[in-house]
């Protein structure tokens, strides 16, 4: 009864989801976005849920003096101060959205630039690992080599000045070899994925219950 | 009849054709008041008289009705078309129109600019430089119209979601003029005749979706059979996932190394078919997991994941009789954004120093951040995800990389059942047969346009006929 009542439900949403993409007649046509709109219900309730295991899970390694355990300090301070700003914002100027509240100032002076500062640690990523994957030790890594100095020097204005070579052969790689393995990839995704959804809806794949 | 047009924009040369358009704007008139047995109303809005509801611009008509030659021109939207939107569940009516180098009348047209020529040629290269944007009014039979929406000067089409199904609804477009009053709004406009009646209705079946359909019942057809056989005894053969064997291999290390364990679910919900992927393979991994007694690490993004993974960590070491180690902090909420979520991993691979990373699941920009890190502290790593702008980036700073559809396949594949072997062997089979028409169609195009460049040939014909199908919907 634990496992065939989730397992029933699977199916029976399953099925009228399925039909439904077919189906736009009512009652069939607007099941997707109503179930969306109940997974977005949910998915708010669910944040609470986060938030009360960020809490609790730091609050434990303050508690138990875990390694570190000031990084979890600075957590819990911080996340208080967000809220409160957020509040004090709400009071002061309507929203804690508004451009001149200390929330968004916190956002945009503190937020957006950390965010920034991960993305660009991308930059130092890519040339670390293009460098190990660009060594020529067999004839596949040479054959990417090769191709990814030319995509490249096509892609930038000193690759035409170079020779018209390089755009034109940058532009035939991407467009051909790249896009077609590409889409090979994506059929195969896409029929691995419709292979998983049929087994989750007919209770065949069953590791997601608990 | 189509159009209505307004008065030239005063320019130098505008009173020849001025008399022209207002003579021909006079004779459209009384044919359509002839014709339809209406007149102008008062405010110059269309009346509600079907499709010949006659056109009114204030543009020619001054407060007292007499017509006024003066103001701004405005081309006249004209060949309005409603008509049901196919394949929707009603509620939806699509509404098409043109504009400019329409005649006038048989010897009359207006141009770009709003000029008229009276030799029945446009002048000018556009036809809607006189036009800042559209009205759509709509309106039911014995009712006023009202406004039901706006489009952009660019836009010939516009779908009117507010209809009611089963009500029949005529359509006029009302051309805005570019030239504007001090207050800003618009000084003039022209209406277009009305369309020809359309009903909303809503259709039992999306023929343009037949495509998918067909495909569908093929793949799942395919599954389906794979999975039957299965059922009765049939041995089937799997090709060796080698990123798959690697697991145990990197549970198994970490065991040895004594550490432990991280798992990361991507940072999509479990709406993202790639996260439920990661959460199946998440029960196997915590199964070797819990067998060695190795901790396990699953930092979640998102909320729902997170409590699913808590269950299904749990349910996997009480299967294997080791409910008294499961760790509940084991399973944690980090942040749903995504570089904060990026910082908190990385900094996890730095504290814990994991012997073993699963990278599995929908990734963005993070993937090659996690996966550098990953690197960086020695871990053996196993990633997959569906995202081919991310595989490279995998494939280039981890151990084994789990292509598109064998992160959907990792499940089966580590559970040896053989029904759930047996849809992968369906996956295969429907796979290798859209690989035989991709081929075929191919060759067919390839030698079909060969043989005639312009495609009249029966190859051709038929490549185009497939290509077209599969496009549509």
């Amino acid at each position: 009864m634990k496992r065939s009542i989730p397992l029933a439900i699977t199916f029976l949403t399953g099925v009228f989801l399925v039909v439904s993409f077919f189906v736009p007649h009512e009652p069939f046509g607007a099941l997707e976005q109503r179930l969306l709109i109940w997974f977005s219900i949910v998915s708010g309730f669910t944040m609470l849920l986060g938030v009360d295991n960020l809490l609790r899970s730091h609050g434990r390694k303050i508690g138990r003096r875990n390694p570190g355990w000031w990084h979890s300090v600075v957590l819990l301070i911080g996340f208080a101060a967000t809220v409160v700003l957020g509040v004090l914002g709400r009071i002061h100027h309507g929203s804690p959205f508004h451009m001149q509240s200390p929330f968004m100032f916190v956002y945009t002076y503190t937020i957006v630039p950390l965010q920034g500062t991960m993305f660009a640690l991308l930059a130092f990523f890519i040339a670390s690992a293009s460098y190990r994957a660009f060594r020529a030790r067999n004839t596949v890594a040479t054959l990417l080599l090769v191709s990814a100095v030319i995509v490249m020097l096509g892609r930038v204005p000193i690759g035409a000045a170079i020779s018209e070579f390089f755009p034109a052969a940058q532009e035939w790689i991407m467009d051909v070899p790249q896009l077609a393995a590409k889409r090979g990839i994506q059929i195969g995704a896409a029929l691995g994925a419709v292979s998983m959804s049929l087994r989750i809806i007919l209770g065949i794949e069953r590791s997601y219950l608990s | 009849m189509k159009r209505f047009a307004a008065t030239p924009n005063g320019h130098d040369s505008a009173s020849t054709r001025r008399s022209s358009v207002l003579v021909a704007a006079i004779a459209v008139l009384g044919v359509l008041a002839l014709t339809s047995g209406n007149a102008l109303s008062d405010t110059g809005n269309p009346t509600a008289n079907g499709p010949d509801a006659l056109l009114l611009t204030p543009a020619l008509f001054d407060e007292a009705g007499t017509l006024d030659a003066q103001e701004p021109a405005v081309l006249c939207p004209f060949g309005v078309i409603a008509e049901d939107v196919p394949d929707d569940g009603g509620g939806a009516i699509a509404v098409t129109w043109e504009l400019g180098d329409a005649p006038v009348s048989d010897d009359a047209s207006v141009s770009a600019d709003g000029s008229v020529s009276a030799d029945g040629s446009a002048e000018g290269t556009g036809g809607s430089a006189a036009v800042s944007g559209f009205e759509i009014l709509r309106f039911a039979p014995g009712e006023e119209p009202i406004l039901v929406g706006e489009a952009p000067v660019t836009d010939r089409r516009f779908v009117d979601d507010t209809a009611e199904a089963g009500v029949s609804y005529q359509y006029i477009v009302r051309a805005l003029s570019s030239v504007t009053g001090p207050d800003g709004v618009p000084a003039g406009f022209a209406d277009s005749i009305a369309s020809s009646a359309a009903t909303a209705t809503a259709q039992w079946f999306a023929t343009s979706r037949l495509n998918a359909l067909v495909v569908m019942i093929f793949a799942c057809g395919a599954v389906m059979f794979y999975i039957g056989r299965a059922r009765t005894g049939s041995e089937l053969y799997i090709r060796r996932i080698p990123g798959l064997e690697a697991v145990d291999d990197a549970v198994g290390r970490a065991t040895e190394m004594g550490r432990p364990v991280l798992y990361v679910p991507g940072i999509e919900t479990v709406s993202e078919v790639g996260t439920l992927a990661a959460l199946t393979i998440l029960g196997h991994v915590a199964k070797k997991v819990a067998q060695h007694g190795t901790p396990l690490l699953v930092p979640t993004a998102d909320p729902i994941v997170m409590t699913t993974a808590q269950e299904i960590v749990k349910q996997a070491y009480a299967e294997v009789g080791q409910s008294d180690r499961y760790d509940p902090t084991s399973v944690t909420y980090i942040t749903y954004d995504q570089f904060g979520y990026t910082a908190g991993v990385d900094g996890i691979m730095v504290r814990e120093r994991p012997e073993a990373v699963f990278l599995l699941g929908y990734f963005a920009a993070e993937s090659l951040i996690l996966a550098e890190t990953g690197h960086e502290i020695g871990a053996i790593q196993i990633s997959g995800t569906k995202e081919t702008s991310q595989l490279p980036f995998f494939v280039a700073a981890c151990d084994y990389t789990l292509i598109g559809e064998e992160l959907f396949a990792a499940s089966s594949y580590l559970s040896h059942e053989p029904v759930m072997l047996g849809s992968l062997k369906g996956q295969d089979f429907a796979k290798f047969w859209i690989v035989v028409l991709i081929v075929a169609m191919v060759a067919i195009g390839t030698v079909g346009y060969a043989i005639t460049p312009d495609g009249s040939s029966v190859p051709a014909r038929v490549f185009d006929a497939v290509k077209t199908w599969f496009a549509g919907g």
